[in-house]
């Protein structure tokens, strides 16, 4: 596929990076920072336009004439918007995705439309696809928040099933345990578990693997039954109440705003024009001004008592800093938002519980429009390595998978299937599963470099 | 430096190398000339000493790194250079020593076309197809035609191209996968290739020339099955095919690429380095002319017009093609030629020398001074099609153009101190450095007299003119090597 990527900015370098590894893709970067793109090429097999990323005649030296997707990715949604407009206009390009930050151009219906299906008018932007990497990343640390205790909760099928990372804990009743004794803890509870990390390697689960105390574990269970299995690996922990997040950036204010009907919030920031200014927009959450490196306020705002400490500022060294002094000031769950993968592993080893990398929360929405085959959805797991996609099980005669039983699947090494959702039931993988037509398969793949056996499979 | 990952490449292209080897086989067998033997052993060499380069290291995954790149060019270049000469050396006839062995292989490959054989009328056919063969894979790079065969370079295969790859800007892709990119370079490196050769089987060669003359003419190499060179045929014909496409092979392939895939022609007369050796070569063909009407050698005006044009082409895009004894042309003309080789072609093309595109920087940034003067405060960009060129490039140009007059000057007193006259030594040593092939003096026909010694500096000249000088001379740099 031919992907121009615009803007070569935290997330475009991600995708870029993301989608060139993959041999099929033919990759074009546009930025407007030379520097940024030399860099850039001698990192990855890719080409690079210099230049503004919403003029026709780059778009062109970009090759949009032949281009099967443009994602538009500046820091600017006015240019991204433009963007897409000129490549539907001018090249017909297919699919056009675009980060669309502002709430004021996504709040309004009818703005935006997708090219495959038009209103009957033509008005509007046509952005098929409109994704919002700050509205994804505080959608996921919600979860993060309101599942204390989980590394990673990612949905598949609208939210029915959803995929966990539990940091298994001396004292969970599991914990100890051979794989296959789950049955007998939860029997009403269908839970599958897909993979389990130990010391940095990822084992395959059997019914007699021994999960250990400090495994990662990864499971798939319907959204309502999450409690229960996590339940099973972690001791018991009291239900989050107290809040406080560092940094009221664009992630910070939406994170507040979600949560503080739920918890009791407490926002510390840096600026003060700033830390007024979002004081006005939100209606529960205490307002701090400060450092969120200082001892002494976070000691006066009783960070001993907190539950979650979100360290979510642009500064990813001070997020770490102020994430480790909160964890040893005594709050109890403390999470990070770190950009380098290198300093996000370091750290989850470590001092901080959570690391959270905002690329890899936001890829999975992009890739999911890259894939061959019927792919609803996309998630990066463990920094890229591991990926879980959501697909739907197409034809009758000949499908490699549709009227197949799991078993007789022929996956890739790495891969399993975790769960199908047919219709508003969530049925666990079991080898004696068939697949039928429309199926939502979700598989697990803890190396990335299968991915393209599995798009095969669900290629008709 | 990861020397592993630069084994196993070597290894790689070792192999890949050999398979060279396989043509001549079969033209030798063909024409019966007996050589045969010495390309199968050649092949079998290659073969083995490859894949026991390559065997220790064949599980190394790791990149190439931008400094491995370097490297494993200048390594591979260097290690060409000597297996190349592998059949030379071995085949019965010719017989010469080592020095001139690899002297011919590395003068092949650089496309620099200066020969030490005498008597190349008389040679099996099998070895004067391989000279030419050793042109035509050096003209678009022998790496480059590696990376588009072998896709598993990956990253790595972008530091290796822009090592090989001659011209001030190399980051410009024609494709965003550089695999992709060499193979492009490569398909219309072969399609001009087969076009010169259909050019000259109509202008009247027979079909072993042709092909042979093709290879050399398009990747701006200058080796000819004949002594006597283009003279050989006596072709007005034959000569203006070659004038084409000789200023074919001189312009950057990329914009072939552009060009042909775009279907507009403008292309080249829009591109300013194009335009610019363009303009150069009609004027400095019309000049020659001139020159020469006025000293009024010739009685026929029409192989005045002939030898002038041509002359002046295949002298100054560095091809090296003579039909007549311009080293004999009235004074001031061959001088004039041999610095016009100094410019060369485009950036990006098989031709040698310091590239149109740095010259034309070179020119603008001088008339920049000449503006400063009168304006003191006036911003002053320069400026190449429209768009300024970052102060980086412009750095590069400079301190590319000091590198090379510098290295230029210390080979030209090497080459006098082994005894040689300075007319000789700096012909030779402009010829070998541009990749041009024929100088002066000495060095006019041929270059079998300039003594062992001599011939090791033309070949050490030839490397840094293909490889620009930089790629070459950084492995001996501390910098380099600190780790």
């Amino acid at each position: 596929m031919k992907i121009i990527i615009l803007g070569a900015g935290q997330v475009g370098r991600t995708a870029a990076y993301h989608l060139a590894r993959e041999e099929a893709n033919d990759v074009t970067v546009v930025d407007t920072n030379d520097h940024l793109l030399r860099d850039l090429q001698d990192r990855l097999d890719i080409r690079t336009v210099a230049g503004n990323a919403a003029h026709p005649n780059i778009l062109e030296l970009a090759g949009a004439a032949t281009a099967d997707m443009v994602v538009a990715l500046t820091n600017s949604d006015e240019v991204n918007m433009v963007a897409c407009q000129v490549a539907w206009t001018l090249f017909r390009t297919r699919t056009k995705i675009a980060r669309i930050r502002s709430l004021a151009y996504t709040g309004h219906e009818g703005l935006f439309f997708d090219t495959d299906s038009p209103p009957p008018d033509g008005a509007g932007f046509p952005v098929d696809v409109y994704i919002s990497p700050e509205e994804i990343v505080t959608q996921y640390i919600e979860r993060l928040i309101r599942y204390s205790g989980a590394l990673q909760v990612l949905e598949f099928a609208d939210g029915r099933v959803r995929l966990v990372g539990v940091k298994a804990v001396k004292g969970g009743p599991l914990v100890g345990q051979q794989l296959r004794s789950i049955r007998e803890h939860l029997p009403n509870v269908d839970a599958r578990v897909v993979a389990i990390y130990r010391e940095g390697g990822s084992i395959l689960p059997e019914g007699d693997t021994i999960i250990q105390h400090g495994d990662e574990v990864f499971f798939l269970a319907a959204t309502e039954d999450m409690r229960k299995v996590m339940v099973e690996l972690r001791r018991v922990e009291d239900a989050v109440k107290r809040v406080v997040i560092a940094g009221g950036g664009n992630i910070g204010l939406r994170l507040a705003q979600r949560i503080e009907d739920r918890y009791q919030v407490k926002l510390i920031e840096r600026d003060q024009a700033r830390a007024r200014r979002i004081s006005e927009t939100l209606r529960s959450t205490v307002v701090l001004h400060g450092d969120a490196a200082d001892e002494e306020l976070l000691i006066e705002e009783n960070i001993d008592s907190a539950d979650v400490f979100c360290a979510v500022t642009n500064a990813e060294e001070s997020n770490i800093l102020s994430a480790m002094l909160a964890k040893r000031l005594g709050a109890h769950r403390v999470m990070a938002l770190i950009n380098r993968p290198a300093y996000a592993e370091m750290m989850q080893s470590g001092s901080i519980d959570v690391a959270i990398s905002p690329q890899s929360v936001t890829i999975g929405s992009l890739l999911a429009h890259v894939r061959r085959g019927d792919v609803v959805r996309v998630h990066s797991l463990r920094r890229g390595a591991a990926e879980a996609i959501e697909a739907i099980a197409h034809g009758a005669r000949g499908s490699k998978v549709v009227g197949r039983r799991v078993e007789e699947i022929k996956l890739p090494k790495g891969a399993t299937i975790g769960a199908i959702v047919r219709g508003q039931d969530v049925i666990m993988g079991h080898h004696d599963t068939v697949v039928e037509e429309g199926d939502h398969v979700i598989v697990f793949l803890t190396d990335r470099r299968h991915v393209e056996a599995v798009e095969r499979l669900f290629q008709d | 430096m990861s020397f592993l990952a630069i084994q196993r490449i070597l290894g790689l292209l070792l192999v890949v190398f050999s398979l060279t080897m396989l043509p001549p086989v079969g033209v030798s067998l063909f024409y019966g000339d007996g050589s045969h033997g010495a390309f199968l052993a050649a092949f079998a060499a290659l073969v083995a000493i490859g894949v026991l380069v390559w065997l220790p290291a064949r599980r190394d995954r790791r990149d190439l790194r931008l400094r491995d790149g370097f490297m494993v060019v200048t390594l591979f270049w260097a290690v060409l250079g000597i297996a190349g000469a592998l059949p030379l050396y071995l085949s019965p006839q010719p017989a010469v020593s080592a020095t001139d062995a690899i002297f011919e292989s590395v003068s092949g490959l650089t496309t620099t076309g200066a020969t030490v054989l005498v008597g190349l009328d008389a040679l099996p056919r099998s070895i004067l197809y391989y000279r030419q063969q050793l042109q035509w894979l050096g003209g678009m790079g022998i790496i480059i035609l590696a990376v588009a065969l072998l896709p598993m370079l990956g990253v790595g295969g972008m530091s290796l191209y822009r090592a090989e790859m001659p011209g001030p800007v190399k980051d410009t892709k024609l494709t965003p996968r550089i695999t992709q990119t060499a193979r492009m370079l490569w398909v219309v490196y072969v399609s001009i290739t087969a076009a010169c050769a259909a050019g000259y089987l109509l202008a009247g060669m027979e079909p072993f020339d042709a092909v042979g003359h093709a290879f050399a003419t398009v990747a701006i190499g200058g080796f000819s099955h004949y002594d006597a060179s283009i003279g050989q045929f006596d072709s007005r014909a034959v000569e203006m095919v070659a004038v084409l496409f000789m200023l074919v092979g001189a312009v950057n392939f990329g914009l072939h690429f552009t060009a042909w895939r775009s279907g507009r022609f403008d292309a080249y007369w829009r591109d300013p380095e194009c335009a610019a050796f363009l303009k150069l070569m009609v004027g400095l063909s019309a000049l020659t002319l001139l020159y020469l009407l006025l000293a009024g050698d010739y009685d026929d005006t029409l192989q005045l017009a002939a030898d002038g044009v041509f002359q002046a082409v295949s002298i100054a895009t560095t091809t090296g093609f003579t039909t007549s004894h311009f080293h004999h042309w009235p004074a001031g003309l061959p001088v004039l030629l041999l610095f016009a080789s100094f410019v060369g072609g485009c950036a990006g093309s098989t031709a040698g020398g310091l590239k149109v595109v740095r010259c034309l920087l070179l020119v603008k940034q001088g008339r920049r001074e000449i503006v400063r003067l009168v304006h003191p405060t006036a911003e002053i960009p320069v400026q190449l099609g429209g768009r300024a060129v970052s102060l980086r490039v412009v750095d590069a140009v400079w301190g590319f153009f000091a590198v090379y007059v510098g290295v230029f000057t210390v080979l030209m007193l090497a080459m006098m101190a082994t005894g040689l006259d300075q007319v000789t030594a700096f012909s030779a040593i402009a010829a070998t450095l541009n990749n041009l092939g024929p100088g002066l003096g000495e060095v006019a026909l041929n270059y079998a007299s300039i003594g062992t010694v001599g011939k090791w500096i033309c070949v050490l000249a030839m490397l840094l003119g293909r490889l620009e000088i930089f790629t070459l001379i950084i492995l001996f740099t501390v910098t380099f090597w600190r780790k």
